[in-house]
Order: C-alpha cells, then structure tokens, then sequence
C-alpha cells in the first residue's frame, strides 16, 4: 500500500529537484543556492555492514512505540544499529536537556538518518522552545511528508483516499519570533520567503513526478495575507511552469479544509507553508484512521528524520500498553526503502497491512482491544510467516 | 499634534499602572473594555417602531441574492414575524481612493442596529478590498458566530453534527499587517491583544449560557505561539472565572482538527471559541462535515450592531432560475431572531425548515431535488 507508492522516494527525491530551476528572481546568490543547488546524493555509510541510525523515541508512547520498532527490525535481521538519544521535552528537572538535545542533533549530522518520536512542548514554560520545532530547524529538514491513504480492511467514513500533504517545516508561523509591543498586545511574526517557498515546490513537483502522481495542489490564504501567502503560491506558480507533465492548481485552506471532510479522493499531492500543514495532516489523519496509523517523514538535504506523520505526543496513554505503534513501524519501513533495504521495508510494511486487515489484533485506537504488545507479536508472527 | 497628545497619556497610565493591583486592568488607551461579568456583550439595541415592528436592514446582494431574499420575505410575512424590512445596496464606490460603501447604507444600519445580507460578488481588481472585511471593519464587527447542525434528509459521511464555532473577526492572522523586508522575504503579522480577546471570550461564555451548553473549549497552538495564542489563552483562563456555571478548557489546534474529523459528535455539548485563522479553517471544515456553505448560517456580531448572513457565493451562473437553495440565508435569519429576542419566531420556522428538508419532498437542485426556490419556500409556508 504505503510501501508501494513511497517506494524509492527518498532517494530519487533529492536527485529529482532540478538543477537549473528558472525562477532566480532577484539578484540575491544565496538564494539561488538554496533551491537550484544540486544536493548530494546522501547515502549514509555502512560501517561493520550495518547503518548507524539514531533514534529519538520521543515522550509519551515514545518509548513503547520505538520498542516495537526495535523488536521488529531484529527479527528481520535488518542492518541497522541504533544510537539512542532520550531527549525529552517533559519538565522533569533534569537540567540537561539541552545537552541532550545538542547531542541528538550531533548525532543527526553525524549519522545523517534518524528516527523518531515526538517531543512534548509544555505550554506554560517561557522561552522554552518547541524541540521538535528546534531540531528541524536546526538541522534544515525543511520538507514534511505525511501520505494519508485508506488502509485495507479498516473502515472509515471516506473510501479511496490516497493523498500526500508536503509541508514547509522550517518558517512560517512557527519562526518563533513573537514580542509584546506594550501590555496586553503581542505580535507574532510569520515569514514568507522566496527561497525556501521555491525550495518546497520544487521538492513537492519532483516528489509528484517520482511517485506517479498526476497533480499538486498548492494551499495557502493569499487572499487575505496577500503579501506573504500571496509570495509562496506565485512562487509555486512559477515553479510550475518548469514541470509541464504534472497538473498544478491552487486552493484556498478554508475551501480545501472543507473539500477534505466533504471530497477527499479528489487530492493528490498538496503543499503548503507550516501551519496549514498542520491543520491539513491532522484532518487527513482524522480521515483514515488516525495518528497512530499515519506515517510521515521529515526531508532536508543532508539529513532525513522519519516520524509519525501527524504529530501527538500521547501522554494521556504513556505506559498503558495501548499505543498503535503502526505509523512508526510505517515511517521505519520508509526509512528503510531511504537506506535501499527495499526488501525488509516492504516485508514489514506488508506484514503490518495483514496484520490490520485480517483485524484480530488491533489496537485500542483502531476498535480493537489488543495491547502494543500483542499486536507487535502478530506483526512478527505475521513476517515468520511471509 | 492630537495624535501624539493622545498617544502620550495613556502610555504615563500604562507605566504607571503597571505596578498596581490589578492585574487585569486594560491599557487605557483601548476603549471601552467589559470588565463585568453580568453586562452582556453586543446586546440588541434595537427597539419596535410605531406599528410594533422591527426594521432590519436588508442587503440583498448579488446574483442569486434577490430570489433567496425573496424566500425569507415571504416565510417572515407568512410567519407574523413583527420585522419590517428595509432594503439597501451595497454596491462599493470609490472615494478618495479606497473602496466604501454608500452612507445610506452604513446609516440604515447604524440606524437598526441588525442587517440580514445575501452573497455579495467581490469586484475582481485592484484595489478593492473584499466587500465582507469592509463591513467588518466598517461595523467592527469582532465575532463570527457559525453553528453547524446535520440537516436531516441530506445524508453525509457525518451524522449528528452540532457545532458551534465562535471566532475573532478582527485581529490575528487578519489583520492585514504585512510588509516585505527585501525582496523575496515577507513577514505578515499576527496580532493578538487582551482587549479584543476578551471580548470575543466573553461573548463566548454569554453565547453558551443562551444556547443552554455548559461548555467552553479555547483551541489555541500555544506551544508554538507561546506569546500571542498564549495571551489568548490565559485571558481566556481569566474570563472563565467569571462564569463559574459553564465549564471551560482548552485544546490544541491538531487535537480539534484530528477529533472532529474523526468523530463530531463530543462537540455536540459545547462552545468552540479561538482566534481568527483557525476560526476560519475549522467553521468551514465544519460546513464540509454537513454538506457544504448551502446549509450553514453565519452571524456577524458587534457591539453597535450585528450583520447576519448566509457565508456562499452569489452563484451568477443560476441566477434568475429559481434553483437556488435559500436555507443558508433562511437559518442565518433565525439566528438574527434569536439575536433579538424573537425566539419563539425563530423555532417555528426553523422547524418548519428542517421538516420540510427531513420530508426530502421540496428540495432544491444542489440537494438533489427537483422544486424551485418558490416551491421550496411554499412548502415551508405551509409547514407553519
């Protein structure tokens, strides 16, 4: 299902975005480099025939979810070994989680491949800044994936779903920049530019044309933040006159928010700047069953981190033995196919599907009654088997 | 020179009041703040004229306006309803400049204190800003009032809808500040004050006590936007202090979006309130959980008056054919009633509207029925 349609996404992707991209308005050099540069062909190296991957298992059914994962890929005996970060965005008095964060992102550059969880942000806490928020900006993994499809043999409201939300991760309204003008009136700044407006396009038109897809949709609000909003779909426009093959039209959020509860089968592949990416990816999750069965994964040019594709942490269900562990299991097996281990990939993706499709163990989330536990079991099972 | 006299003072107040006791007094500078809990927020002003009736302004719109207004004039006569109605155009001129809308229009207004507005057509071009924001700001009209309700006979993937969103109409991602620092960047910005928050919570919380739901749920995304949908937030844990019957608590942005979709119904029994973009994006999503624009009404709430309206386009391509559906326009009506008091109006024909939409007899073409918008209005009349 997934495992088909991402199959070597990851990296044709890169290869995919055009060397010579035509919109170079503006004189500035550094913006031509981000987008019109050809990235390297990353390929983490092997050392001793294993990958070095780190993991990150995130709070709440983090931790659950990862063991899952680890289980999984040893029965599959999949080369991999793990580097272990526990970052967390708990207050738990530990002070040096900031260090853990700095070795984490050590360990992304290093390794260049990641997986993992979500961190909590705590509300209340100032100046304490969003680590999921840190570490793609940090990193640069500026394009978000998340693939909404209907899964076989789970019901939900809609049928035939099969879309791709790419999102701009690294600006927008999540800049963090905010002040206090004077008591009782604060700002927030969005940011809207050029470079990295053109640089998500074009990664959304490559990632269309290496996965068969017919159309990209551009989502924004430019009829009313017509500057800002009004910058990323003419960039987007133009981007689109270099991909002719590919069918381009754009969409209001509030019409597409609609469109999706109303008419999803209608969508294929969509872009848009941060937040609407949120919102859309939470419908989309809404839509096919979820959270816990959505994978997605986080694109930049040296660094790939993959991780459920819709974002909550889930401390309500920590440690319950509840948690769906299939979007990161999911979001594993897209790794898998980055690193070309097409095989493991597809035999734990598809294990994952039957599992789900024959319906005697799922999870608490999916109707069923199974704990993470037992439907990790009936995925190892189910691979012996295949 | 009054500019910066004016500026001065209450920025000596602000200092000085920085330090008091009070936490919670406003700047002054911004006028006119609630700040008790009884004094309710946009109340009608308006009072029946000489023959016992109310005006309300009428503003018609575009395209297929003039029929769906049509309709709503004769369920309101066949009703009784104590309105009398006093049509206006809206049609923007240009003065000085920029885009406004006729005196007489902002007069009847004024002058009433409730309009009921069909779709208006945006001029495509520059310069115009869209004829909805005019009014809004024109009236400030600071909050969007949209209930969602499944219609029974036209059948969704969603049954047993019943929201009702609140949002801020002013401020926020909308408010229209936007500049580009070089070429190529631009930063738009989102403003967020206590003053208009307040306003729009406390409406809230008073919107709740009307419609008899005991809850209210902020929904924010305070963990990115500490500062701005923070303050939303904790003016929101203020002014639900105030109302110590209904019960109050917040939920992420991506939690409400992944809830709803996946399953309406826990909205059912309350109050929905948050800022402006994110009003915008989950009132519409909701429509698309019932069927679309067609069936969802809209108010527009100020503290001087109040604008009902119905939220879709003014369809030029069917218009003069009677296929129109006038339901949005229909219910944006009775919620203007139920804004006036008239509320034992407003629940007979707003049971006359659903069982005529039940029945699934009378319906018009975009619900897969057959009947014109006359036809359609005719069987109401008779469900009276």
């Amino acid at each position: 299902m997934l495992s088909r349609t991402s199959q070597k996404t990851a990296q044709t992707l890169l290869r995919g975005a055009r060397p010579a991209a035509r919109c170079t308005a503006g004189p500035s050099v550094a913006t031509r480099s981000l987008a019109t540069h050809t990235p390297d062909i990353f390929k983490p190296t092997k050392f001793g025939g294993k990958y070095t991957v780190t993991l990150i298992p995130g709070d709440g059914i983090g931790a659950e979810v990862s063991e899952a994962v680890k289980e999984i890929f040893k029965a599959d005996n999949v080369p991999v070994e793990w580097e272990t970060v526990n970052v967390s965005g708990v207050e738990s008095g530990n002070m040096n989680s900031e260090e853990l964060m700095r070795e984490a992102i050590t360990s992304l550059k290093r390794n260049k491949i990641g997986l993992k969880g979500i961190l909590h942000t705590p509300i209340e806490r100032s100046g304490h800044q969003s680590f999921n928020v840190a570490l793609r900006q940090e990193l640069d993994i500026y394009a978000s994936i998340v693939l909404i499809k209907n899964i076989p043999g789970y019901l939900t409201r809609h049928k035939d779903i099969d879309l791709c939300i790419i999102r701009e991760n690294t600006e927008g309204e999540y800049s963090g920049l905010e002040h206090q003008s004077v008591p009782g009136v604060v700002e927030s700044l969005k940011i809207i530019t050029r470079a990295k407006s053109e640089r998500i396009a074009h990664f959304a038109m490559a990632f269309a044309l290496a996965n068969n897809r017919q159309k990209v949709t551009c989502i924004h609000k430019a009829n009313i933040m017509k500057l800002a909003d009004g910058l990323f779909r003419n960039t987007f426009k133009k981007v689109a006159e270099d991909y002719p093959t590919l069918d381009t039209e754009d969409m209001i959020v509030d019409n597409a928010s609609m469109q999706c509860v109303s008419r999803p089968q209608q969508f294929d592949v969509m872009v848009m700047p941060n937040l609407y990416g949120g919102i859309l990816s939470n419908i989309g999750a809404g839509l096919v069953g979820g959270p816990g069965v959505v994978p997605g994964c986080n694109m930049g040019r040296d660094v790939a981190v993959f991780e459920p594709g819709c974002r909550h942490v889930g401390l309500d269900i920590k440690g319950k033995d509840q948690a769906n562990p299939s979007a990161l299991v999911l979001s594993a097996a897209m790794m898998l196919r980055h690193l070309g281990l097409d095989d493991h990939a597809d035999r734990i993706a598809q294990s994952i599907y039957k599992v789900i499709e024959d319906g005697k163990y799922r999870t608490r989330d999916m109707g069923g009654n199974s704990t993470t536990h037992e439907f990790t079991r009936a995925i190892l099972n189910q691979m012996e088997k295949a | 020179m009054l500019a910066c006299r004016s500026f001065a003072a209450p920025a000596r107040q602000c200092l000085r009041r920085a330090n008091g006791p009070s936490r919670w007094a406003p700047a002054p500078a911004l006028a006119q703040v609630i700040t008790s809990a009884d004094e309710k927020v946009a109340k009608f002003k308006g009072t029946k004229g000489n023959d016992g009736k109310y005006t309300v302004t009428f503003i018609e719109g575009d395209g297929i306006g003039p029929e769906i207004a049509q309709s709503v004039k004769d369920i309101y006569s066949a009703a009784n309803v104590p309105i009398k109605w006093e049509s206006v155009d809206v049609t923007p001129r240009l003065k000085d400049g920029k885009t406004v809308i006729p005196d007489e229009a902002i007069d009847s207004v004024m002058k009433n204190y409730v309009a009921l507005k069909g779709p208006l057509a945006t001029p495509i071009g520059k310069g115009h800003v869209s004829l909805n924001l005019t009014l809004r700001r024109t009236f400030n009209l600071f909050a969007n009032l949209r209930p969602c309700r499944s219609v029974e006979g036209y059948k969704t993937p969603y049954d047993n809808v019943d929201t009702v969103l609140i949002r801020e109409n002013t401020e926020g991602e909308y408010s229209g500040i936007e500049h580009v620092v070089v070429n190529g960047v631009v930063q738009s910005i989102k403003l967020i004050t206590r003053e208009a928050s307040e306003r729009v919570l406390r409406f809230a919380f008073q919107h709740a006590q009307s419609i008899g739901r005991t809850k209210v749920r902020a929904v924010h995304k305070a963990t990115i936007m500490k500062m701005s949908d923070g303050l939303f937030l904790s003016t929101a844990r203020e002014v639900a202090k105030d109302y110590p019957d209904i019960e109050f608590d917040a939920e992420l942005l991506d939690n409400t979006c992944l809830k709803m979709v996946t399953d309406p119904v826990p909205y059912n029994d309350k109050v929905l309130v948050m800022p402006n973009l994110y009003g915008d994006i989950l009132s519409d999503m909701c429509a698309g959980l019932i069927g679309g624009l067609g069936l969802t009404p809209s108010g527009n709430i100020g503290d001087e008056c109040s604008i009902f309206e119905a939220v879709h386009g003014s369809a030029p391509d069917i218009a003069g054919k009677q296929l129109a559906n006038p339901t949005a326009l229909l219910l944006s009506s009775i919620m203007m009633l139920q804004h006036m008091g008239l509320n034992q109006h407003a629940t007979k024909i707003q049971n006359a509207i659903f069982k005529v939409l039940a029945e699934g007899k009378t319906l018009t073409g975009d619900l897969k029925g057959k009947a014109k918008t006359y036809e359609y209005a005719d069987a109401i009349i008779k469900a009276l």
